[in-house]
């Protein structure tokens, strides 16, 4: 059986380049590749569009990638809690596109899927609606809605075996499933790889063909929340 | 507004709630209902992938993977089912979740809400509004009667960027019950010691009532 590579957390930016649309799980800081983006954080990679559903919050998680000036766009359905986004926003520095979140985590379900888009009564008669073609099915209005796809995902799970089938913690499952359908390259960050056989097979919420590469996480929890452990 | 009115806000909307019906609880009062719902048991939705949500846990039980959508650790009721963001969207747009109790910035006199952007300011934030005014069965608002500044919340027209064209069915104030019928603002029942033209005076929006109710 093919196993997937597993990586060095330093060997994942040779699969990113300028200019990339990355897709990144969690909400919030759970479920959030932490490992992954410290090290995207401590490159010079420059012109990055992130779709997640926040950007983390100051100064954390995806808040890294901001504040070390990497990114030229977030898209996402809730940046109001990094005030950081806010303000980068608002001097004209982050460009955001604001998505509501089922839109945000439908969009990206039909890129992974092979779909184009869908229609939608969310947001419909709302600012978020502009721009977008309207049609009446059934007597109800609904908007287009284009797929979202990505260069690279980068999710987090809590374990794969060493197939690439993944297991979550909880709500930490949140947009990572999605997220590791519509990346070109899936890079997995986990708590535990183990040996194939480990997980059931009905328990296995992403099956491994959607996986390209495994990384072991720097953090572990520990009182509940994640402490980086190198 | 003061903690005792909010909890007013949150026992009397527990009263329009039924015995076993799935509810997603919005940010802000709407929290405060788990603690008041006496014998009556609901199944707690949270859009970030939970059905079945229970209390806040012990300090030493908190996991960060096990929150709410206010980023709040939570449990896990017996029978609880988690899932990713996109089945748990697809429940709450494919009409099965029962109620959506919501907060609002304005509603206005046909229902329609405002809850996710003031204008002029820079609130980059839309969540799951949107797709939870469009898609619970019945949409309940908990609000203030008034903004911090006094502001009327129940107004004539949303001078607010507006939520979505689908209509409240009903908004609890410290103040008052207000049903949403056929694109009008009927009073149900006054919860406070304000007299008819009191509550007019504070509140924008033209609204029915019926005088039976008002001198009792």
């Amino acid at each position: 059986m093919k196993l997937k590579k597993r990586l060095e957390e330093t060997e994942i930016l040779k699969f990113i380049k300028d200019g990339d649309q990355l897709l990144v799980g969690g909400f919030g800081l759970s479920g959030t590749p932490l490992t992954l983006i410290d090290r995207l954080a401590a490159s010079s990679l420059k012109n990055l569009t992130v779709v997640s559903n926040n950007l983390g919050e100051p100064g954390k998680g995806l808040g890294k990638l901001l504040t070390g000036n990497l990114l030229k766009k977030a898209i996402g359905s809730y940046f109001t809690t990094n005030r950081d986004a806010v303000q980068a926003w608002a001097d004209g520095n982050l460009e955001i596109q604001l998505i509501p979140q089922g839109t945000l985590a439908e969009a990206v379900r039909c890129g992974g899927a092979g779909i184009g888009g869908f229609y939608t009564k969310t947001a419909v008669g709302t600012q978020l609606a502009e721009g977008k073609e309207e049609k009446i099915i059934d007597g109800e209005r609904y908007i287009f809605e284009k797929a979202i796809k990505g260069d690279v995902s980068l999710i987090k799970a809590q374990k794969a075996d060493r197939l690439g089938n993944l297991v979550y913690d909880h709500t930490g499952r949140n947009f990572n499933p999605v997220m590791a359908t519509a990346g070109k390259i899936v890079i997995a960050e986990v708590d535990e790889i183990v040996e194939i056989g480990t997980l059931s097979p009905s328990e296995i919420v992403t099956p491994h063909v959607y996986v390209d590469y495994i990384v072991q996480s720097n953090y572990a929890k520990k009182g509940g929340v994640y402490v980086a452990s190198s | 507004m003061r903690q005792a009115d909010r909890i007013k806000i949150a026992k009397r909307i527990v009263q329009e709630l039924e015995e076993g019906q799935t509810v997603n609880l919005g940010v802000g009062i709407p929290t405060l209902i788990p603690d008041y719902l006496g014998d009556k048991h609901l199944i707690l939705q949270s859009e970030n992938g939970l059905l079945g949500m229970g209390p806040t846990p012990p300090a030493d039980e908190v996991n960060m993977d096990l929150i709410s959508a206010s980023k709040a650790p939570i449990t896990m009721e017996i029978g609880a089912s988690l899932f990713d963001s996109s089945s748990s969207f697809a429940m709450i747009r494919g009409g099965h979740i029962d109620v959506a109790v919501l907060g609002v910035l304005q509603v206005d006199q046909t229902g329609e809400i405002a809850n996710w952007a003031v204008p002029g300011e820079t609130i980059l934030g839309v969540g799951g509004a949107m797709d939870l005014v469009v898609g619970a069965k019945k949409i309940i608002i908990a609000t203030s009667h008034t903004s911090k500044n006094g502001e009327a919340k129940f107004v004539k027209e949303l001078s607010f960027p507006t939520s979505g064209i689908t209509k409240a069915d009903l908004a609890v104030s410290e103040h008052a019950v207000f049903k949403f019928e056929e694109g009008r603002m009927k009073l149900v029942e006054i919860l406070s010691d304000i007299s008819i033209e009191e509550l007019q005076e504070m509140t924008e929006a033209a609204f029915t009532y019926d005088r039976l109710l008002v001198k009792k």
